[in-house]
């Protein structure tokens, strides 16, 4: 009796002791265990169990396990409780608190706490119950998200148990959903588990499906068919987010082609002027941002967050600078012979590709990611990863300003009246050459803006420019030439076109139907989506 | 027709010349490479052979482009598919000619479809183990695409820049199909590993001897087709729609049918080109789709001088010679001098080398005299 009453009173000692303090943890959950040592027979190894649930500490998890598998031994000398590695003579000691070696002992020396079937599952249901009870909700959550995972109906009673005294919503929730699939699992009434096929239904995961087709197996009659209904509800729902997840590539893919494609509507679509180094201004963007980087990272890593900011202006300028080169000393030569344009401007691509190749050498070079644009997030069954959705925001933002730009500001305006009518613009005082120059470099700039974004999810070697001037060059054409919304509907129907067509085709026989489909477009309109209306029998 | 009404003109003294500067390069070249010892002085050695003739099927292709972008103003960026058509269309043949020597010695398949466990040939390689058959789609493949293309697109008016770059999308997108290995043509490694040409050896001497003076030949055939185009009523069509479509369209005439006409043949000669050079360089593979390629041979033409016939071959030589002996002794280099080639020509001598030679040359015959008076209604009209 003493025995019992002592065991009792070191029980309330244990519960009573408070929980917070680690080292407190720590002697509460040593006690406890000490308990083992002293029960005798399985209704109080039982009791020292529910103990440890009710201390509801997640190591206490590591003690039942050893229990459940038989190594949990006490030592006879002193009555100290230990997890047992190795079954050899010699055998090591594991302190079932923190987990550290303790020492090495006899085989012989050692006394096992013996348990039975009913213990077993008693020791397994605790388990369950000692992580979904446990006082962090991740730690609760995580417990719920295992048994979803891996259903067990003899887990049935525990999780009830913590739904009851579950406050977090989200929790709940998840238990809820564990709950719901250990329930088809387990034998309890029909009525019980039409509900739990409704509560998983509701999920619409992969998960969700596989469990049902695992449940639908066992079922019969009308459980039978509204599992097949659900998860024919839920292939529907789960082949529509892969569409709009698709549709969600396809604009992202949109949002590079805009990017890339934007600079070239201003200096192409409003100038006529075909740069064929169009690309290596974004190239030229690209290399600024790893320049900056590099810099950033010798002297002040603090910054390196920022680098993309402070890269912007700075790409903007180089390229613009570059740009503002190319027009005065090679373009300005060839305004009206639109081929020769293409050609020498070419040619010019080739020697800022084996320039930037001579300086910072022919491999890829490795731009980080900000931590604010890597990661990702669910939106219901999509993915969204942060820099795809921050390069879209972006690609929205310079549109919008470059639109702007075009439409509301002076240099705009006489931009624009240059391209209509040169001879009218420079009668009425504006210097049309200085404009010229003054768009070109616009243009490029942006492009290398461009190249900024661009350094983020693609490699930044000499060749970025070139992969994607033939691409930049479709969006425009189609988009219609001198329209900055026709590139913008251009580059957003050939990304999400591309993309939806690939789970069929495949990406390289996706790419080619695009090539092959731009092609016939042209012929049927020659001058694009949103072509300029005029009387010129040729432009 | 073409044809009888220029020979009863006459040949051009200029062509004249060339016509004999490429035959007789024709017959020394290969007898220097087999008669003279090594030690010999007048010996020409092997690579020199083959790289020669691989010039000669470059400035055919060269050709092939001045005929439609120097004469009738279509710029295409697309040529060099063509010319890899062509290419593949021979490969084909050298593929089966491999028969069972092959690594997996297959009597049919070649190696890539064995190791693709692909267990017959498509129905499209039926027929090239055929010479003639083979000798046929060379011409007819390249001649079918650019006549469907041109079909669409000129009747359309697609023009200029447009044209351009649907030119360039339309080889872009066959160089990704053919780096496919469904395809069925060896993906990315291409065709490769060639044995026998016409049942001889390819890499003996003499079987290169033979394709060197062959694409001699050819190339001289292809002047002399070019000279006759051109120097016929046909060619002042393609020049006046070159130089003034819509005036020509308004004068009657159906500038679309004259670019089809210019379009198709210059995209058989280039698949020509394309055949001759594969025996010679021993493989064709996707990259000769690259849309760079067409650039490039846009500017040999460029540096030659478009609008001539000897331009575009003086254009090929030079900066492919370039190119080797760059390559080899600067390879940094390489790229700026290219590109300084682009700027350069298109900036200082818009008409080429062959053009402003011709500045200093007696001018002779009709065909240049109509050449002058187009050239002074384009200034005209410029």
């Amino acid at each position: 009796m003493r025995r019992i009453a002592s065991f009792i009173a070191c029980l309330v000692f244990l519960v009573l002791s408070g929980l917070s303090a680690r080292a407190q943890d720590d002697e509460a959950l040593r006690g406890a265990v000490a308990g083992f040592a002293t029960a005798e027979g399985f209704q109080q190894i039982g009791a020292v169990i529910d103990a440890l649930v009710v201390l509801g500490d997640p190591r206490a998890t590591r003690v039942l396990a050893a229990l459940g598998e038989g190594d949990l031994k006490v030592r006879e000398a002193d009555g100290g409780v230990f997890i047992v590695r190795g079954s050899a003579a010699s055998v090591r000691l594991i302190d079932p608190v923190n987990g550290d070696t303790a020492g090495e002992a006899g085989g012989a020396s050692l006394k096992k706490i013996r348990v039975n079937n009913r213990l077993r599952r008693t020791v397994r249901d605790a388990i369950g119950a000692l992580t979904l009870t446990a006082a962090d909700p991740a730690v609760r959550m995580r417990a719920a998200e295992t048994l979803f995972a891996n259903p067990d109906p003899d887990a049935l009673e525990a999780v009830e148990a913590a739904l009851e005294r579950e406050t977090n919503a989200d929790v709940r929730r998840g238990m809820e959903v564990a709950r719901a699939a250990s329930l088809l699992l387990s034998d309890r009434s029909n009525a019980e588990k039409s509900e739990a096929v409704g509560a998983v239904a509701a999920l619409g995961t992969r998960e969700a499906l596989g469990l049902l087709s695992q449940f639908r197996t066992g079922a019969t009659g009308a459980l039978e068919l509204q599992a097949a209904a659900a998860m024919e509800r839920i292939e529907g729902s789960l082949a529509r987010w892969s569409i709009a997840q698709n549709f969600w590539y396809g604009l992202s893919l949109g949002s590079v082609l805009l990017l890339a494609a934007i600079g070239l509507a201003i200096t192409f679509g409003v100038m006529g002027v075909i740069n064929m180094a169009h690309g290596e201004m974004v190239m030229i963007g690209a290399y600024t941002t790893f320049a900056v980087q590099e810099v950033i990272r010798r002297s002040a890593p603090g910054l390196l967050d920022w680098s993309l900011p402070i890269a912007l202006p700075l790409a903007f300028l180089a390229a613009a600078l570059v740009g503002m080169l190319i027009e005065r000393g090679v373009i300005r030569f060839l305004y009206g012979r639109p081929l020769e344009t293409l050609l020498a401007t070419w040619g010019v691509s080739l020697i800022l590709q084996q320039a930037v190749r001579s300086i910072f050498g022919p491999s890829n070079r490795e731009v980080s990611n900000p931590s604010w644009m890597s990661g990702a997030f669910e939106l219901g069954q999509m993915m969204i990863t942060w820099n795809r959705l921050y390069i879209l925001l972006f690609a929205m933002a310079v549109f919008a300003v470059l639109l702007w730009a075009m439409n509301r500001t002076m240099l705009g305006l006489q931009m624009r009246a240059v391209t209509q009518n040169r001879r009218m613009a420079s009668a009425m005082g504006i210097r049309a050459p200085w404009i010229d120059a003054m768009t070109f470099a616009l243009g490029s700039g942006v492009a290398g803006i461009a190249g900024v974004a661009l350094s983020q999810i693609d490699n930044v070697s000499p060749n970025l420019g070139q992969s994607y001037i033939i691409d930049s060059f479709l969006v425009v054409v189609f988009g219609g030439v001198g329209n900055l919304w026709g590139t913008l509907v251009g580059a957003m129907s050939l990304g999400v076109v591309n993309k939806l067509l690939e789970p069929y085709a495949g990406a390289v026989l996706g790419k080619i139907l695009i090539l092959v489909l731009i092609i016939f477009f042209i012929q049927k309109r020659p001058r694009g989506l949103f072509a300029l209306r005029g009387r010129a029998v040729e432009a | 027709m073409i044809a009888a009404r220029f020979l009863q003109g006459g040949l051009d003294r200029r062509i004249a010349v060339t016509l004999a500067l490429i035959l007789s390069v024709a017959i020394f070249v290969p007898v220097a490479n087999l008669l003279f010892a090594p030690s010999h002085p007048l010996h020409v050695p092997n690579y020199a052979v083959a790289l020669l003739g691989k010039y000669l099927n470059y400035a055919l292709l060269a050709l092939a482009l001045d005929l439609v972008w120097g004469f009738c103003g279509i710029l295409s960026l697309g040529h060099g598919a063509f010319f890899a058509l062509g290419g593949y269309a021979m490969g084909m043949y050298l593929m089966r000619q491999i028969g069972s020597r092959g690594v997996y010695g297959h009597p049919e398949l070649p190696d890539f479809m064995v190791f693709l466990n692909w267990k017959e040939l498509p129905w499209y390689w039926h027929g090239f183990d055929q010479f003639w058959f083979a000798a046929l789609m060379v011409v007819a493949v390249p001649g079918l695409l650019a006549f469907a293309f041109g079909w669409f697109a000129f009747r359309s008016r697609v023009t200029g820049v447009y044209l351009s770059i649907i030119t360039q999308a339309m080889t872009y997108a066959l160089m990704l199909a053919f780096f496919r290995n469904d395809m069925g043509f060896g993906g990315n490694n291409g065709l490769t590993d060639f044995k026998d040409i016409l049942g001889v050896s390819v890499q003996a001497d003499e079987t290169r001897a033979a394709l060197f003076a062959a694409s001699a030949v050819t190339l001289a055939l292809g002047v002399l087709i070019t000279a006759a185009i051109t120097g016929s009523h046909f060619g002042k069509l393609m020049i006046a729609v070159r130089d003034a479509e819509a005036r020509t369209r308004f004068l009657g005439y159906r500038p679309e049918r004259v670019k089809l006409f210019a379009f198709t043949v210059s995209a058989m000669m280039a698949g020509v080109a394309g055949a001759l050079y594969v025996p010679q360089v021993g493989i064709i593979n996707p990259g000769e789709f690259a849309p760079a390629n067409s650039i490039e041979l846009v500017v040999w033409t460029a540096v030659g001088g478009r609008g001539t016939i000897i331009g575009p071959i003086v254009g090929a030589l030079v900066v492919n010679a370039g190119k080797s002996w760059f390559t080899g002794a600067l390879p940094e280099l390489w790229l700026f001098a290219l590109g300084g080639l682009f700027v350069a020509v298109t900036l200082f001598m818009p008409k080429g080398i062959v053009g402003m030679i011709s500045r200093h040359w007696p001018k002779r015959s009709r065909a240049t005299d109509a050449k002058v008076r187009a050239d002074a209604v384009r200034e005209q009209n410029a």
